[in-house]
């Protein structure tokens, strides 16, 4: 049991990552990576509202009827992320303004849909946490990684803490703009899921047409 | 009226809603393979977003703003903490309520658009539409035309994404970004040609 709870964590990092294989939540993924700090909240604030609906799905999970699932679900996530953004807005005031309509956003990431439908419904309480807690920690992991590219090469710093001294304040590097703006992300993603794929090639799509070799003469 | 078009110019290119706020993205890359489905799906977002929009600002101008409870005589209650899941409760009930008025009087679009019609409830495009005119403090008329033209723009962007991907199946791509990888850097290519719409103003 101890041993696919562990699974249950561990898989989803990197064998079967939310946002480069199940291709969920990729929304707030792009749009809140351009620093450091405000990534790691929000990675923080999904893997919490995926843990604990997860697991409140699961506790409910045969007591709700299959034909209004979808509006209960939505009912215990919205619940959730109106605590998340309480919060934030009370202890983190300018990280809520600038995550701006993320926060809610969070209620339609379908990673926390998609987890409650696919596991939580059919397996127990703690399994479900343990799941939604790894689905979370992978969205996490990306979101960290785009965010430490995205902030270092745009703006030579990370969390805010100058690490690359840019030409403006007398140093020598010569941050990339491109990268501050929304496209960099949609490229930086890319790249990811090209690295991911070649490191775990079982991962690769198959291709809808095969391009015929011809031999050189 | 300048305003208003002015408003639906910006909503449609200059903020669109997948290409600069990635709104929606999850459905944008997963049902982008072929023109004639994206332009169902797009078609049926620009709908739906037609009339929660509106039907959001009703909402949160009658009932949940500080003061707006006075006609029924709490004129000091605040319930903006419950917009969330006012949203999410109305936009759900709207999808739902469209499902079965088309199937009732317009199958042969509620055929078309069936299958795409409960994926929209999820679609963070429209919650976003909705978020957003909370937090830019529409009134009425302009939620009606931002909600209007942001479905708009991002049945646009939907089209040619797929448009793209359509020829794109043919090309000689790297393994491991074949599929996703090389839809990812399509998306970001045509999200930095739409940037050069902004700084447009009519």
């Amino acid at each position: 049991m101890a041993q696919t709870r562990r699974t249950l964590l561990i898989d989803p990092l990197v064998d079967n990552n939310p946002i480069t294989l199940q291709v969920l939540g990729i929304c707030s993924a792009l749009a809140v990576t351009s620093s450091l700090k405000v990534s790691m909240v929000m990675a923080i604030a999904v893997t919490l509202v995926t843990a604990f609906s997860s697991m409140f799905i699961s506790v409910l999970r045969n007591q709700i009827p299959g034909s209004i699932r979808i509006i209960v679900q939505m009912v215990i996530i919205a619940s959730l992320v109106i605590v998340v953004d309480q919060v934030l807005k009370a202890y983190a005031y300018d990280i809520s303004k600038t995550l701006s309509v993320f926060v809610g956003l969070i209620i339609t990431n379908c990673i926390v849909m998609g987890r409650a439908e696919a596991f939580a419904m059919k397996n127990p309480p703690i399994e479900s946490f343990i799941d939604g807690v790894g689905n979370g920690l992978g969205y996490g992991l990306i979101l960290m990684l785009v965010g430490t590219v995205r902030e270092l090469l745009g703006a030579g710093s990370l969390f805010g803490v100058t690490i690359l001294q840019t030409v403006n304040n007398g140093g020598w590097y010569v941050p990339n703009g491109l990268l501050l703006l929304p496209p960099s992300a949609f490229f930086v993603i890319g790249l990811l899921i090209w690295g991911f794929r070649t490191w775990k090639p079982a991962q690769v799509e198959k291709r809808e047409f095969r391009i015929q070799t011809v031999e050189a003469h | 009226m300048e305003a208003l078009i002015s408003l639906a110019v910006k909503a449609i290119f200059v903020e669109n809603m997948a290409l600069s706020f990635f709104l929606g993205m999850c459905t944008f890359l997963a049902v982008s393979k072929k023109i004639s489905t994206a332009i169902g799906l797009g078609i049926s977002v620009t709908i739906v977003q037609a009339i929660t929009v509106p039907a959001n600002n009703l909402l949160l101008t009658n009932l949940l703003k500080p003061g707006a409870l006075a006609w029924a005589g709490f004129p000091d209650v605040d319930l903006t903490f419950l917009g969330l899941i006012c949203y999410i409760g109305v936009i759900a009930a709207i999808v739902q309520i469209l499902e079965m008025v088309l199937d009732k009087y317009f199958p042969p679009l509620y055929n078309a658009l069936g299958i795409f019609l409960p994926l929209i409830t999820v679609n963070c495009a429209i919650l976003g539409g909705s978020l957003f005119m909370v937090e830019r403090d529409y009134d009425f008329t302009e939620a009606s035309v931002y909600g209007v033209a942001s479905g708009l723009g991002w049945a646009l962007a939907i089209t040619a994404m797929a448009g793209v991907r359509e020829k794109l199946k043919y090309s000689d791509i790297p393994d491991g970004l074949q599929g996703l990888g090389i839809t990812f850097v399509t998306a970001g290519l045509m999200a930095m040609a739409f940037m050069s719409f902004s700084g447009v103003k009519l």
